[in-house]
């Protein structure tokens, strides 16, 4: 499984993707095959604020749900409709139309590069 | 633990999970998929986790019907039945599929996470009987073909009359030249077989029924779609719906418990005495995509009457299904509960199970 190295991760297995002040975040590939089939997503609301890794948000598959973290501190400014009405993008692409929400970073925590990520998830 | 087939799965590209203690395919691609396909074709399972218990010898018939909850000396030779072993206090020990095979030999089909307990206590039970018990999980692996398409894959492959061949029966049969008992049972609300067949032989009949299924839309099929077939056919999953505290009665199973049979039967005394249930099992349909699940509160306005036993959104269906014990004054169809789902009430309706059947 590829993980892409111009993003960022948690160990919740979120990605972000930081551009100026506002990070795009989806789960990543590792974490969309453990869930399987995603049947539905729940986003916070654009306007709220979310906290460092508290959660926000979840994804639901047939076998099992998942709390969605907010990855930094700031703002909601855009969710992803397309993956709230095609949930199953998360699955077959999920680091670019699974994207879930992007944030204004008021803060922003350490977060894993692609290689530090990719050791977590050797750990089994 | 691993199956026979446990190579077979990894060289498909399977995910796994811990099952019981054994590391069993959860999905090879897609959970939805893979339901899919046993709905409008079939799907290859490996179930070879499953316990296979025989008891043979002239007092076998009679050491089931003391051991057990139905009355097994009355099912004809190359018929199955379902069945439950209870404990001494009427609850259920493990849910059973048991095949006449002749007239003095039978096999037991235990789950996975009661195998060995349901074996020991045959082992016990059968004790005063003229009857041996022989635990064949450890060389016997399962395979099954689930789904519309199944007849003709089977048929294609095996030299079993399959038109002679009803629901709940047997016949010892080759595959691709392997020897196997194949059974039309299964788990999924669908048409389909069940091939008891040696570890050693495993592969080769996955494989011919591989090739066999090829222009039938068979797809390797994992324990998550197994997991919601069985729920929208409404069928109890020990551990879920079905417990060692639990009654048969409050599970709707009552038919399988048979006082009509000569001679005590292990919880028969209590079982005898339980008054009607005051819990039992419902289903339960919602909208929206939300599913309540295991261990999830259900409410009659305010009030707390029960707890989910089961739920998923329906692949076949598109909306929440789940099973749930509730009071039986809650419990007619139309009933409007609600289900606390991580903290939000979400309104559910009483519906008649099975929430799937086939056409």
């Amino acid at each position: 499984m590829t993980i892409p190295q111009n993003l960022r991760y948690t160990k919740e297995h979120e990605w972000i993707s930081v551009d100026g002040d506002v990070a795009t975040v989806g789960i990543t590939a590792f974490a969309a095959e453990a869930l399987g089939d995603v049947v539905f997503v729940e986003l916070p609301e654009v306007g709220s604020e979310v906290g460092a890794g508290t959660p926000c948000g979840e994804i639901e598959s047939t076998k099992s749900v998942s709390e969605i973290y907010a990855p930094v501190d700031g703002e909601i400014t855009e969710v992803n409709q397309a993956v709230i009405d095609t949930p199953e993008s998360v699955n077959s692409d999920p680091y670019e139309q699974g994207w879930l929400f992007k944030v204004r970073v008021e803060s922003m925590p350490e977060l894993m590069d692609a290689a530090a990520y990719s050791a977590l998830t050797q750990e089994g | 633990m691993k199956t026979p087939l446990h190579d077979v799965h990894s060289g498909l590209g399977a995910s796994f999970t811990d099952f019981a203690g054994w590391d069993m395919p959860v999905r090879y691609s897609s959970d939805l998929a893979e339901h899919r396909a046993v709905r409008e074709a079939s799907g290859l399972f490996d179930l070879s986790h499953m316990g296979e218990i025989e008891l043979t010898g002239p007092q076998a018939a009679e050491a089931l019907d003391h051991a057990l909850s139905g009355k097994l000396s009355a099912v004809a030779v190359g018929r199955a039945r379902y069945t439950m072993m209870c404990n001494e206090q009427g609850g259920v020990v493990d849910d059973l599929v048991v095949y006449r095979l002749a007239e003095e030999h039978y096999l037991v089909v235990a789950n996975a996470g009661n195998a060995a307990e349901v074996s020991a206590e045959l082992v016990r039970r059968a004790g005063g009987f003229d009857t041996v018990v022989s635990d064949r999980s450890a060389e016997t692996a399962l395979i099954a073909v689930q789904g519309p398409t199944s007849a003709a894959i089977v048929g294609a492959v095996s030299d079993a009359d399959l038109s002679a061949l009803k629901y709940f029966a047997s016949v010892p049969a080759t595959v691709g030249g392997r020897e196997v008992l194949l059974a039309r049972t299964g788990y999924t609300g669908e048409d389909g077989f069940e091939l008891f067949v040696a570890d050693a032989d495993a592969t080769a009949v996955w494989q011919v029924l591989t090739e066999a299924g090829a222009g039938h839309g068979l797809v390797p099929c994992g324990l998550a779609c197994r997991d919601t077939l069985r729920l929208e056919a409404g069928m109890p999953l020990y551990g879920h719906e079905l417990s060692a505290d639990g009654s048969p009665f409050a599970a709707n199973l009552g038919r399988v418990v048979r006082f009509d049979k000569e001679g005590d039967f292990v919880g028969r005394t209590v079982l005898e005495k339980q008054p009607e249930p005051e819990v039992v099992l419902v289903g339960l349909a919602g909208s929206g995509r939300r599913a309540p699940r295991h261990g999830y509160r259900v409410l009659q306005g305010d009030e707390e009457v029960g707890e989910i036993t089961s739920g998923a959104l329906s692949p076949t269906l598109g909306h929440p299904i789940a099973m749930a014990y509730v009071p039986v004054r809650c419990s007619e169809p139309g009933t409007g509960l609600s289900a606390d789902i991580r903290g939000r009430l979400e309104p559910v309706e009483v519906v008649a199970l099975p929430f799937y059947q086939r056409r």
